[in-house]
């Protein structure tokens, strides 16, 4: 019997370790435009401990490990380049802790989006975390490792902005915790001790998240989404900057697609608001529609397109469906909210050059501070053709977005050798000494953030 | 092109002008809205055009035949003064267009149901009430092949429908129905009122959906059992374009034993839902819109009403919810009548 196989075995049992061709098969793609990148094995630990474990034998046998989430990622983040181990995180989703007074709730980073939110609706209703864009299988380690956004980045920004703590498997195995629970206290904060956060926006390239502090928010009775709707799309960063001074939306974002039709050539500003009660909705919605928006009402350049809608987030995945073979990826980047006419204009090129409608969506982080902008390129799976077209797409976007001015979000192999050629020479060699310095045998999801 | 077919003698010999006068949403006496009704004929500028919130209803009030609303919508496209900021009538028409393939065809030859662009809402005609009618748009990603556009009256924009609705006809007439029956009034109001002004032949008899519902009660007669709901309704805008079809609200609500409650704003006087009133470009027309919604739900409430039944997916989308908010049950006409002859909602 393969002796790695069977000390994986020892660590997490029989049923959690895998080196059949299968089950490999699966953990061998993502949903993107990547080619297939297959594991020797796949393990599932249940906890730190055999986390650590498993990072000490690959330690031994110089042997990749590649921790996996919800196996959400688009842009080939978790598939493991260069072979080794995938270590799916899923079976790591317990609560450990929830503090109502002190809003935070205390989880292993394998849970799901979608599990912290059903248990906070079952066990403390008025509270609520910032949940991506993904579907809710996403986890919350997984969007912790590429700084994730969600829909409470308006007033609070990044979702690793909203941690109150970490516990890390570092890469030689130590198990790390970082905040005050670093000193066995309660996990309430991650300031004001010495800054080590060298893990979040890593992609698992410097430690495997394995437990964290979620920072909770109110969560109010009624939740809402309204949309203002603009042709110019030069009108969309003041309107932003109209909007986030008054400061009461939950979520913000600006979207223009060419299909369905109605939103072709138009943006659509969804504004999520909630409140206790209709009169305060009534009294944000004032401020907003009858204060800020009314004088692109007034002059016919803008105008109310619904209010009091069920909020729904934008299904970017949708856009798969608008050619046959269901397959789509998108690039994002972090610019600054008055770059938004220029990456529309730009990404809608990009598509039409490509044969592929367009899709893009501007998200406001802070109040203002940036936007995450998205562009998607959907394909047909079966059609190697329209694969090529949309990774064309894609790369040309990553180097359009660096072009302008922008800072690529979770970018994939391509995207991150760009940023790496444009990144000041001393933060450079200071990424790779951090790298050297937590994972001295550069067993860590190699291939990704190599500095050469 | 088409051309609306506007009597302006019969406009000169009328005494009351209540096209205008008893407008909801303008206050205005019988010699302004002489002098402004000329201004319209004469094409100029209007404060009707600038002021007017598109509730059909002057089609309803006009006691000579004539077509005011489809003159008032005429000229505020001629002169450029649409009622709604200029985004909201792009992504309006935008909504329109066809984008998932062609309708299959089949020929039906028989009373056919259009759902028109709410094709979503197949669902609601099941049962007996609905046996033997055979759905022409029940496929959604289809809808847009037989949406009638008349939504567009709200966007100051005739010359969008002139463009489609002869396409949108002759999809309908190629599956040979021998009757239509619309699921929406609008469909209804397109085919009969809006159509004829224009001069657009339409090579099928339509027939309302009320219409159709109370014949089909009185087929069921004997399965009816007395409902006992103090109701109200909620009259949609397009029910102005058939006013005559209108007597069939009381006749159905009679039929299955609902008390239809004295209110204020009922029949002639009905409010509208606010669903268009909400975008509109006139200063404060978000707050109005609640205020007329909020009056609408409180009369509601006020004469007892224990269900509030709409057939408007627009009236049902927009209000609904604030009317169940308010202790109001929002339910549609079909299931209203499908529980008369013991069936459930659906």
């Amino acid at each position: 019997m393969d002796s790695i196989n069977a000390a994986l075995i020892d660590i997490v049992g029989e049923d959690y370790v895998s080196n059949r061709t299968e089950e490999l098969f699966t953990y061998s793609k993502d949903l993107g435009t990547s080619e297939p990148q297959w594991p020797d094995y796949v393990a599932a630990p249940k906890t730190a401990e055999e986390v650590s474990r498993i990072v000490k034998l690959a330690n031994e046998h110089k042997l990749a490990v590649v921790p996996l989430g919800g196996g959400m990622s688009l842009a080939g983040l978790a598939l493991p380049l260069r072979g080794g181990i995938t270590l799916d995180l899923k079976r790591m989703d317990r609560i450990l802790a929830l503090d109502e007074k002190s809003r935070f709730i205390v989880v292993e980073a394998g849970i799901s989006h979608g599990k912290v939110t059903a248990h906070l609706h079952k066990h403390a209703p008025h509270l609520m975390h910032s949940e991506p864009g993904a579907p809710a299988a996403a986890t919350i380690g997984g969007n912790l490792a590429i700084h994730g956004q969600g829909d409470l980045a308006h007033p609070y920004g990044f979702n690793s902005d909203m941690i109150n703590g970490m516990e890390v498997v570092l890469p030689t195995g130590e198990i790390c915790r970082f905040g005050s629970c670093a000193l066995d206290n309660d996990w309430y904060t991650l300031h004001p001790l010495p800054d080590l956060q060298l893990f979040l926006g890593w992609s698992g390239c410097t430690g495997i998240i394995t437990k964290v502090s979620l920072r909770l928010f109110p969560c109010k009775a009624i939740a809402e989404q309204d949309m203002f709707i603009v042709e110019d799309e030069d009108l969309v960063p003041e309107i932003l900057y109209e909007l986030t001074h008054v400061g009461m939306a939950e979520d913000l974002m600006a979207i223009s697609q060419e299909i369905p039709p109605p939103f072709n050539r138009l943006h659509c500003i969804l504004v999520n608001l909630s409140g206790d009660s209709k009169e305060e909705l009534e009294f944000k919605r004032k401020l907003l529609f009858d204060g800020k928006l009314t004088k692109y009402i007034k002059d016919g350049t803008g105008g109310i397109g619904a209010v009091g809608q069920r909020i729904e987030r934008p299904q970017v995945s949708k856009t798969s469906d608008w050619r046959k073979g269901g397959g789509f990826e998108y690039v994002g980047a972090i610019v600054p909210v008055s770059f938004y006419p220029e990456c529309y204009r730009r990404g809608s090129e990009i598509s039409q050059r490509h044969g592929i409608p367009y899709t893009v969506l501007g998200r406001v982080i802070g109040s203002g501070h940036g936007m995450m902008f998205s562009w998607t390129y959907a394909f047909n799976r079966a059609d190697e053709d329209t694969v090529r077209h949309a990774r064309e797409a894609l790369h040309e976007t990553d180097e359009m977005v660096l072009e302008l001015g922008g800072t690529l979000w979770k970018p994939a192999v391509f995207g991150q050798k760009l940023v790496m050629d444009r990144m000041d020479a001393n933060t450079l060699q200071m990424m790779k000494k951090v790298k050297h310095l937590l994972d001295p045998n550069g067993i860590m999801n190699p291939g990704n953030w190599e500095v050469v | 092109m088409y051309t609306l077919h506007f009597d302006e003698n019969k406009c000169l010999a009328c005494e009351t002008r209540d096209c205008l006068t008893k407008c909801q949403y303008m206050s205005m006496e019988v010699e302004e809205a002489a002098a402004e009704m000329q201004k319209l004929i004469r094409g100029e500028d209007s404060r009707v055009l600038h002021e007017c919130r598109t509730c059909y209803a002057c089609e309803e009030y006009c006691p000579m035949g004539n077509h005011p609303f489809y003159l008032i919508v005429s000229r505020q496209e001629e002169l450029k003064i649409p009622p709604l900021p200029e985004p909201n009538i792009k992504q309006g028409v935008q909504m329109g267009i066809p984008f998932r393939g062609s309708p299959e065809i089949e020929e039906i030859n028989g009373p056919v149901l259009n759902m028109g662009v709410f094709s979503p809402l197949i669902h609601l005609a099941q049962g007996k009430l609905f046996e033997g009618l055979t759905p022409i748009s029940a496929d959604k990603r289809k809808m847009h092949h037989y949406f009638c556009n008349l939504m567009y009256l709200h966007f100051g924009n005739i010359s969008v429908i002139n463009e489609r609705l002869p396409g949108i006809i002759d999809t309908i007439a190629a599956h040979k129905p021998t009757e239509v029956v619309h699921f929406h009034d609008e469909c209804y109001g397109t085919y009969t009122s809006y159509a004829a002004a224009y001069g657009i032949e339409v090579p099928f008899k339509s027939i309302h959906m009320f219409e159709f519902l109370y014949d089909r009660l009185n087929e069921l007669k004997d399965e009816i059992r007395p409902l006992g709901y103090k109701v109200a309704y909620q009259r949609p805008c397009s029910s102005r374009l058939s006013s005559d079809k209108h007597p069939f609200v009381n006749k159905i609500f009679d039929l299955i034993g609902v008390e239809h409650v004295d209110r204020q704003y009922v029949d002639e006087n009905a409010l509208c839902c606010g669903s268009t009133i909400l975008s509109q470009r006139q200063t404060g027309s978000r707050r109005f819109c609640l205020d007329i919604q909020n009056d609408n739900i409180q009369d509601m409430k006020k004469a007892g009403a224990q269900l509030c039944i709409f057939n408007c997916p627009a009236c049902m989308q927009t209000i609904g919810k604030q009317v169940a908010d308010e202790g109001i049950m929002p339910i549609w006409m079909s299931d209203l009548c499908r529980m008369a002859i013991g069936e459930k909602p659906a």
